[in-house]
């Protein structure tokens, strides 16, 4: 949401590459101060207590989008052709929005694997996620690993609000249902495993939008909390995760 | 008589063959002890008998009754309670009302009669407590009764445990590691409290590695080495077994 | 006489106060925003119930009170003359519907406020057990997540579908009425007697949960929520009592609806929503997680300010900070049971203070 919000405003006075770039580097910094304010200096907290510190941060930020923005509903405009214009591949006719939303979200996955696969820093964060002790004790900070793991959901948050708002518009509340979306994805492709959870993000688009089948538009907010009841309760470790993932379970 | 017969149960967890087709019989009224260097599957074997855990194969008969397949609180019900190795006390309770959980078992009162309480629940609750009371004076904490029981020493905190046990009034009562953390004059105590418990009636089978302790009051005592028995017999005999010997102290070579 | 009963004496004398005060001041309209807070007070304790003595969390408490207090509007506001039919007929007969007239002087058939009601709480208890079963055994922030889960799905059916009023939600509600000829109505004749009514369910309400604390599955329950495997170990069905549990905050919740509904007149699928349940929660936390009175309080003192429009436009977020606040610094709440031992401990171990009180 904020990623979305904040490019359109500076879309107002920069080009649309700069307004993205600096609204996604305004909400890492804004990732970064709520690890820092609200997380790090908690001893031990249980995932519990940070779910919920969590969802009071993000009332907080959603408070406090309202009273910057109010209750408008902002896009930026569309990166190539309109609303109207759509590429014709192969017979389908599909909107330019579209292939930069599957090009950036590609990018940013590959990104994201080099990154934790070949670079230093990377390995370092799957280290701490593996066994946090043990790679204290290798001189690794774990403290930064936590507000570096933020920062870099928040950007990829950001990018995706900023290249999507073109086509689902964003409000000041527009973040809660994604969140939820993107906790089911996350559940539904098995935590640590990012790759599965792009594959269960596109399972999840393509079972809510033919939901429309069988059950009412209304209900297809729906869906996805339903399906993520359901992976809950049969098996939370995921589609493609790992159930050491899910021992997570016991907090 | 038998109370506890364990028969042939195997457990694996993964590569790890924790249980391998144990058997041994308890007899009523005795005090059987389970012992064995560390990582013998003690633990195990005391969480697959009470419930804890199924075992993969084999049969659990508890006073004629099979009940491998029941879970703890079914297992509590027919008269098997047991303490843990860590001491589970309730915090943010007393040391009174941790005993009084204990009867549980033996009280009807649910969330009706709980809620618009309901004639019958005042005399039951009265009786529970009465009983509590005994309890804790027959272990000697009576003076303890309104104490947060987590705030009590070590040693203290023990006999809170196996005095609600004890309040479930169990047929079988299954100790783990009760000495651990005592010291001398603590064990002896403990040994003291646990031949009084079976003079009471009740059968008991511990796990220990207090050798002086085990020795003293066992009437039997059971043998395991990774997982498999490897002696069941008097305290004095189990002293002089060869492969006893050799599992804790080593071959000479 | 058990020491919580003079407690219960003494907060009716705080009510009866209060009603007092504002017939002396002449400000008796205050009496309106503090019946609605009874009634939400009564989700509130419920939920307390299930937070701080069962040990489960719930993000969607406001689900069952939508529940409640939809299916109580619905039948209520239905009307069934133009479904004459076998069951219409002998529902007639037996006295379950009620003739009555709209505000436009039109006649309506709809269901007795009673077996709405009834039908609104087995319903509730119906889905509690339903979903309850396998979300109760789903540990901490997954636990959190499906409830939160829950109550959003709740919140899109009362919005999405039409007969359930969608977005404007279902008004021209009718009475509640009880026997002795009072009526729980938004009327402002009628303002003293409702505000009475509305707390004396919450204090009966307050009197069966004491009670319950006090018994035998209180006692179960604490030891549930200190200690789970030992306490099964002990013969004590945790997952049943747990689920006992959650259905009955969800009935507290569902009957809140019901009346509250009732008193205003209508709902709307805000009642459903998130905003709602984390305000549940965050009185709950404020209160002391596992403090009856503690919650009630707080819930009388930050409902009432909320529905007087003190937090203005900042309503949602006072409690999303609260609840921020509480999971910081305190996430055992506020008003602990034992914070008055706490505080007398801390004070007596001040090498330079006096001593403890």
């Amino acid at each position: 949401m904020l990623g979305g919000m904040i490019a359109v405003t500076l879309n107002g006075f920069l080009p649309i590459p700069l307004a993205i770039v600096l609204a996604v580097i305004l909400t890492t910094i804004v990732g970064a101060v709520i690890e820092i304010a609200f997380i790090r200096w908690l001893y031990k907290p249980s995932v519990l207590r940070m779910v919920i510190i969590t969802i009071g941060v993000s009332i907080l930020i959603r408070e406090i989008a309202l009273h910057i923005w109010g209750e408008s509903v902002r896009a930026l405009p569309y990166f190539t052709g309109s609303s109207v214009s759509s590429i014709n591949l192969g017979g389908v006719y599909i909107s330019s929005q579209v292939l930069w939303v599957i090009g950036i979200g590609a990018l940013a996955v590959a990104a994201l694997t080099a990154f934790f696969n070949l670079t230093m820093l990377g390995r370092q964060m799957r280290a701490c996620a593996a066994n946090r002790d043990a790679a204290r004790l290798c001189g690794i900070d774990a403290g930064n690993m936590v507000t570096l793991s933020f920062m870099i959901s928040a950007a990829i948050g950001a990018i995706g609000g900023a290249v999507v708002c073109p086509i689902t518009y964003v409000q000041y509340d527009s973040g809660t249902p994604l969140a939820i979306k993107g906790f089911t994805v996350a559940i539904l492709g098995g935590l640590g495993n990012s790759t599965a959870a792009v594959g269960a993000g596109m399972i999840l688009g393509i079972l809510e939008s033919f939901s429309i089948w069988v059950l009412p538009t209304a209900y297809k907010e729906a869906i996805s909390i339903a399906i993520l009841l359901g992976i809950l309760f049969v098996k939370p470790s995921g589609i493609f995760g790992s159930a050491e993932a899910a021992r997570l379970k016991e907090f | 008589m038998t109370l506890l017969s364990v028969r042939g149960i195997s457990k694996r967890f993964g590569g790890l063959q924790a249980v391998n087709d144990l058997s041994f019989d308890i007899a009523t009224g005795s005090i059987k002890a389970l012992i064995g260097p560390n990582g013998a599957g003690k633990t195990t074997i005391f969480n697959l008998i009470s419930g804890f855990l199924p075992p993969d194969s084999g049969e659990i008969v508890f006073g004629g009754a099979e009940i491998q397949a029941l879970s703890s609180c079914e297992v509590a019900v027919r008269g098997m309670v047991r303490t843990f190795q860590h001491i589970r006390l309730f915090p943010k309770m007393t040391v009174l009302e941790n005993i009084m959980v204990g009867r549980h078992v033996h009280s009807r009162a649910g969330f009706l009669a709980g809620m618009l309480n309901l004639p019958f629940t005042w005399k039951e609750e009265r009786r529970i407590r009465e009983k509590s009371f005994e309890i804790m004076e027959l272990l000697g904490i009576v003076d303890h009764a309104g104490t947060e029981a987590i705030s009590l020493a070590y040693g203290q905190q023990r006999v809170v445990e196996i005095g609600r046990a004890l309040a479930c009034e169990p047929k079988l009562l299954l100790l783990d590691e009760p000495a651990a953390g005592l010291n001398m004059r603590e064990t002896n105590g403990m040994g003291a409290l646990i031949s009084r418990i079976r003079d009471m009636g009740v059968t008991v089978l511990l796990v220990e590695h207090d050798m002086s302790l085990v020795m003293k009051i066992s009437d039997e005592v059971v043998v395991v080495s990774y997982g498999e028995k490897i002696a069941e017999d008097r305290p004095l005999a189990i002293q002089k077994n060869r492969e006893v010997i050799r599992v804790y102290l080593g071959d000479d070579e | 006489m058990a020491r919580r009963y003079f407690t219960v004496a003494a907060f009716a004398g705080l009510i009866v106060a209060i009603q007092l005060a504002t017939l002396a001041t002449g400000t008796a309209y205050y009496l309106t925003q503090l019946t609605m807070t009874a009634y939400y007070s009564l989700v509130i304790v419920g939920l307390c119930m299930l937070i701080g003595y069962a040990g489960q969390i719930s993000l969607g408490h406001a689900g069952f009170f939508a529940i409640g207090g939809y299916v109580a509007a619905f039948l209520t506001t239905w009307d069934l003359k133009s479904h004459q039919g076998a069951i219409v007929s002998l529902l007639s007969k037996s006295g379950a519907l009620v003739s009555r007239h709209d505000v436009y002087g039109g006649s309506l058939l709809t269901v007795h406020p009673w077996l709405a009601c009834a039908a609104a709480v087995l319903l509730t208890v119906a889905v509690a057990y339903l979903v309850g079963g396998p979300i109760l055994k789903l540990k901490g922030h997954y636990l959190a997540m499906a409830t939160l889960g829950i109550g959003i799905i709740v919140y899109r059916i009362v919005l999405g579908t039409e007969f359930l009023g969608a977005a404007d939600g279902i008004s021209e509600v009718p009475g509640f009425p009880l026997p002795g000829g009072l009526l729980i109505t938004g009327d402002s004749s009628s303002r003293v007697s409702n505000y009475y009514l509305a707390w004396g369910v919450v204090i009966l309400g307050m009197i069966l949960l004491l009670n319950l604390i006090h018994s035998r599955i209180g006692r179960a329950l604490g030891a549930v929520h200190g200690a789970e495997d030992a306490a099964e170990a002990m013969g004590i069905p945790t997952a049943r009592y747990k689920l006992h549990t959650f259905v009955l905050s969800a009935v507290f919740a569902a009957l809140a609806g019901v009346l509250l509904t009732h008193y205003n007149g209508g709902i709307g699928p805000s009642e459903a929503g998130v905003m709602k349940s984390v305000r549940y929660v965050a009185i709950v936390a404020i209160g002391g997680m596992a403090n009856l009175w503690g919650a009630l309080s707080m819930s009388l003192v930050l409902n009432y300010l909320s529905l007087r429009g003190y937090f203005g436009t900042y309503d949602d977020a006072v409690f999303g900070v609260i609840l921020i606040l509480i999971m910081l610094f305190a996430p055992d709440g506020l008003l602990r049971r034992h914070l008055l031992s706490d505080l007398k401990r801390i004070v007596s171990r001040d090498p330079e203070g006096e001593e403890a009180p």
